[in-house]
C-alpha cells in the first residue's frame, strides 16, 4: 500500500521535480523556476490520484525509460501553464487587429503560436467579424494536444468565458449549454487548430501578415527564445507584425525585429539582409 | 481612486467584494437593497455599481431602472453581479441598462477584467 504523503510532507522529492523539471523543457523547452516549483504539486497531484498512485514519485517511475509515453503526454500537459483569457491586456487585440487590418487590407493570414485552449485566436476572429471587413485567415497552434482539442471544441466553463469578454459579445458570440458556453460554429470553423511544438517543429507553411505570440517566450530558456523567434521571423512576410505578450521584448533575444513605430506594441520585421 | 457601491443583501458576498475591490484600489461604500442604493448614490454617486438581483424592498432591476431615470442617467455604470445566469435574465439587464454582468461565482480576474471593459479599472 502507497503513503500518501501528509499535508505538510512535501509531496515529490527533489530528484522527482529534477527529472519533471527535464521532463518538460526536453519535450516543450519551457522551464519551472525554482521558486514555482510549487506548482508542479498542484498539477500533478490529480493525475497521480487518477492512476491509482499515492504520490508523483511514483508517477515520474511509471514514465522513466519511456515506458508510458501516453502517460508523460499527460504529465507535460499538467505541468504547461495554459492560463489565457478573452481580449487579455483591455483594448490590445482590437488595436493589433486595426493594425493587421491596415498591413492587409485583403484576407490576412494570422499565426496564434501558443494559443492555449483558445481564447486569443476567437477573440481575434470575433475582433475580424465585427469590422465588418475582410475576415482573418486565422491558424492556432499549441505543444498540448488536450489544449487544442479544448479550443477546437469551443467550451467555456463559466469562469473561463467571464474573464475579459464583455457580455454582449458572450451573447452575440456564444451559446449557453448546461452550466458552460460554447462558441458558435461559424466562429469555430474560422480557425484551424493544429499541435505543434514550436522549439522543435516547422512554422505552419505560407507566409503571415502577422504572429501573435504571447506569454510563450517567458517560459523558455534564452536560447531557445532566439530559436522560436527565428521560426516566427522566417514565417512572416516582409513588414509583417510580431505581438508578444505584455512583459516579453525581443530587445536582447533577436535582431530580427524591431519595436513598430506605426503601432504601439508590436514588433515589425526587418527587411532580410 | 475610483469609488464602488456594492449593493446585495448578502453580508459575506459584500465583505468578498470589498476585499477584491480595495485590493483593486477602489474606495467601497455598501448597500443591503435596491432603496438603500439608490439614497446612496444620489447622496454621492459612485463610478461604478456591483449590483445583485434578488435583494428585499427593491431588486436590483427595480433599482436600475430607477437609477436610470434620475438625473445621474448613465452616469455610474452597474455591473449586475447575480446568481441569474441565463441568457434571458442577461438581456433583460442589459436591456435595463446595465453595462457589464458577472456570473456568481466569480474570481478576483473575472471582476478586475469586467471592471476594466466598463473603464473603471
Amino acid at each position: 500500500m502507497t503513503a500518501v504523503p501528509s499535508g505538510d510532507t512535501p509531496y515529490a522529492t527533489p530528484i522527482t521535480l529534477t527529472a519533471l523539471a527535464s521532463l518538460l523543457e526536453s519535450r516543450t523547452g519551457q522551464r519551472i523556476a525554482p521558486n514555482r516549483a510549487w506548482r508542479i504539486d498542484t498539477a500533478l497531484k490529480p493525475l497521480a490520484a487518477e492512476n491509482g498512485l499515492g504520490s508523483i514519485d511514483e508517477l515520474v517511475g511509471h514514465v522513466r525509460g519511456g515506458s508510458n509515453p501516453a502517460l508523460a503526454d499527460r504529465i507535460v500537459d499538467a505541468l504547461l501553464n495554459q492560463e489565457t483569457s478573452f481580449f487579455r491586456d483591455a483594448g490590445a487585440i482590437e488595436a493589433a487587429a486595426e493594425a493587421i487590418a491596415s498591413i492587409a487590407p485583403g484576407t490576412p493570414r494570422i499565426w496564434c503560436a501558443g494559443c492555449a485552449t483558445g481564447q486569443e485566436p476567437l477573440s481575434l476572429a470575433i475582433a475580424f467579424a465585427e469590422r465588418g471587413g475582410a475576415l482573418a485567415d486565422l491558424i492556432a497552434t499549441d505543444v498540448s494536444a488536450a489544449a487544442i482539442a479544448r479550443a477546437r471544441a469551443g467550451r467555456f466553463t463559466q469562469f473561463e468565458i467571464q474573464r475579459g469578454l464583455p457580455i454582449r459579445r458572450m451573447l452575440r458570440w456564444f451559446e449557453q449549454d448546461g452550466d458552460d458556453w460554447v462558441a458558435q460554429a461559424e466562429l469555430v470553423r474560422r480557425i484551424v487548430w493544429r499541435r505543434s511544438n514550436l522549439v522543435v517543429d516547422a512554422a505552419p507553411g505560407g507566409r503571415f501578415d502577422a504572429v501573435f505570440c504571447r506569454n510563450v517566450l517567458f517560459y523558455l530558456a534564452p536560447e531557445m527564445r532566439t530559436r522560436v523567434l527565428d521560426l516566427i521571423a522566417g514565417s512572416l512576410r516582409p513588414g509583417g507584425l510580431l505581438m508578444l505578450g505584455a512583459g516579453e521584448t525581443v530587445i536582447g533575444q533577436s535582431g530580427r525585429f524591431v519595436p513598430s513605430k506605426r503601432f504601439r506594441g508590436l514588433y515589425e520585421l526587418l527587411p532580410a539582409r | 481612486m475610483k469609488s464602488c457601491l456594492v449593493v446585495d443583501d448578502s453580508k459575506v458576498i459584500r465583505k468578498v467584494a470589498r476585499h477584491i475591490l480595495e485590493g483593486l484600489d477602489f474606495t467601497v461604500s455598501e448597500a443591503a437593497d435596491g432603496r438603500e442604493a439608490l439614497d446612496a448614490c444620489l447622496a454621492s454617486t459612485p463610478d461604478v455599481i456591483l449590483l445583485d438581483w434578488n435583494m428585499p424592498v427593491m431588486s436590483g432591476m427595480d433599482f436600475l431602472r430607477a437609477l436610470r431615470e434620475t438625473p445621474l442617467g448613465a452616469r455610474p455604470k452597474v455591473v449586475f453581479c447575480t446568481t441569474e445566469n441565463g441568457v434571458a435574465h442577461i438581456r433583460a439587464a442589459i436591456e435595463a441598462g446595465a453595462d457589464e454582468y458577472v456570473m456568481k461565482p466569480f474570481d478576483r480576474e473575472t471582476l478586475q477584467s469586467k471592471l476594466q471593459i466598463v473603464g473603471a479599472a
